[in-house]
């Protein structure tokens, strides 16, 4: 399909096609919007809005919001950059997020996003709340201490691994990832080699046996940033 | 002119962090020549002697004396630093917030297996410090002007927080400075 659509990201014109998102497009033209729970190839669930842009001057989620022809998004502002800040650190004290004893450290999303933002510490008072951990299974865990509700391992244990094993339950606080069984995740037909177990953007949904495999310095944000491999793409 | 003093404490943290200091080497000799220590473990100085440039706080706050100690900082301290992610976030010893502390203490005096304990005692000396509720970041008790997170921070980031903020110049640490573990 041709690129027949032309709009503007903070004053730079990009080609889109028809049915594409603006987190799409701009991904393809090089330009980098912060985004926690999109991933590539999976269904938007539009639930984390790190990725709200300006359109029209009215906010709206990148990762969901089709591309219309002549639309102004504004994306790296410092308002944008703001609210996408305080996003993040709400994420950091409403879960419990120990950074130094986490198998994922290094190589999770939301820690990195933290850094790309330069955050040395939120500025919000920290919840502690009671979360728990299903080790039940005897190759992959659920540590819901860490889970930020980005319902990527739902989409991808549904719509491709075609099993449904996890989905959220309750609501506000008291939401929570839940596993598709009479009791726990051992009782679910999940296996290590599903696509749901590599899509978990923190350290929430994890094989077992394979932490901290990879030394420090060597781990992919020890030294680029994320969205790095977004911006240095060639744009088109 | 007198050096400006720069004071430093461990509460609820592992020594890690004041390890992590040291760990800027041969650099110390320069930091002597900079600033003089004053209440610190460095020097085993136990009382502030004066008004201090820099406060480091390694640790948060998992009893009472850990809050008194810290208060103690702000008052004596123009810059207050808190150092590590004990101190920013609570850090390991903040794992038992979801745990009621009375089940902690039973864990530790009565029910973990390697405890021996014939006299079913539970430490309560009026010289110790009551344990808080919960263990708190420092930021939470006090007002902080910077963070350093880290566990520990490296003694890079330790160095480059000192030397800017010693030379009134904006703490500005570089991405690969800012680590959460
Ligand atoms: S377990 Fe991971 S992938 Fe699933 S909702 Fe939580 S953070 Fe997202
Ligand atoms: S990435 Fe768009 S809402 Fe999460």
């Amino acid at each position: 399909m041709s690129d027949n659509i032309t709009f503007t990201i903070d004053g730079v014109e990009v080609k889109a096609r028809h049915g594409e998102t603006i987190i799409e497009a701009a991904d393809r033209a090089g330009i980098y919007i912060p985004r926690l729970c999109y991933m590539k190839d999976l269904i938007p669930h539009g639930s984390c809005r790190v990725c709200t842009v300006m359109v029209n001057g009215r906010p709206q989620a990148a990762c969901t919001q089709p591309v219309v022809q002549g639309i102004v998004v504004e994306n790296n502002t410092p308002a944008m950059q703001k609210h996408r800040r305080n996003l993040i650190d709400m994420l950091f004290v409403e879960g419990n997020h120990f950074c130094m004893f986490c198998e994922k450290s290094g190589n999770c999303e939301l820690q990195a996003m933290a850094y790309r933002f330069g955050i040395p510490a939120p500025k919000y008072p920290y919840m502690f709340p009671d979360k728990d951990i299903d080790a039940s299974h005897p190759d992959i865990f659920i540590d819901r201490n860490r889970c930020i509700l980005c319902g990527r391992c739902v989409s991808a244990s549904r719509d491709v691994d075609g099993k449904t094993a996890f989905e959220f339950a309750g609501r506000g606080p008291h939401k929570k990832i839940a596993v598709n069984a009479e009791a726990n995740l051992g009782d679910t037909n999940a296996e290590a080699s599903d696509k749901a177990m590599s899509v978990c953007p923190v350290g929430a949904l994890m094989k077992k046996r394979i932490g901290f495999a990879v030394p420090i310095g060597s781990r992919k944000y020890d030294t680029k940033p994320i969205g790095s491999e977004i911006e240095s793409s060639t744009r088109k | 002119m007198d050096k400006p003093k720069v004071a430093t404490t461990s509460l609820a943290g592992c020594f890690g962090c004041h390890m992590s200091i040291l760990d800027i080497d041969d650099r110390i000799l320069k930091l002597i020549e900079l600033v003089d220590f004053d209440k610190s473990p460095v020097d085993d100085i136990k009382n502030f002697t004066g008004q201090c440039a820099i406060g480091i706080i390694e640790g948060g706050c998992c009893n009472e004396e850990n809050v008194h100690v810290l208060q103690e900082f702000r008052k004596h301290c123009n810059i207050l630093i808190a150092c590590g992610d004990c101190a920013t976030m609570g850090g390991i010893p903040a794992m038992r917030n979801n745990i009621p502390l009375k089940e902690c203490i039973d864990e530790a005096y009565k029910n973990s297996p390697s405890v021996y304990n014939p006299k079913n005692i539970t430490p309560n000396d009026k010289e110790l410090p009551l344990l808080l509720n919960k263990v708190y970041p420092c930021q939470e008790v006090v007002k902080i002007d910077y963070f350093l997170p880290g566990c520990p921070p490296s003694a890079d980031t330790i160095w480059q927080a000192l030397v800017a903020l010693l030379n009134n110049k904006p703490l500005d640490l570089p991405y690969k400075l800012i680590k959460y573990d």
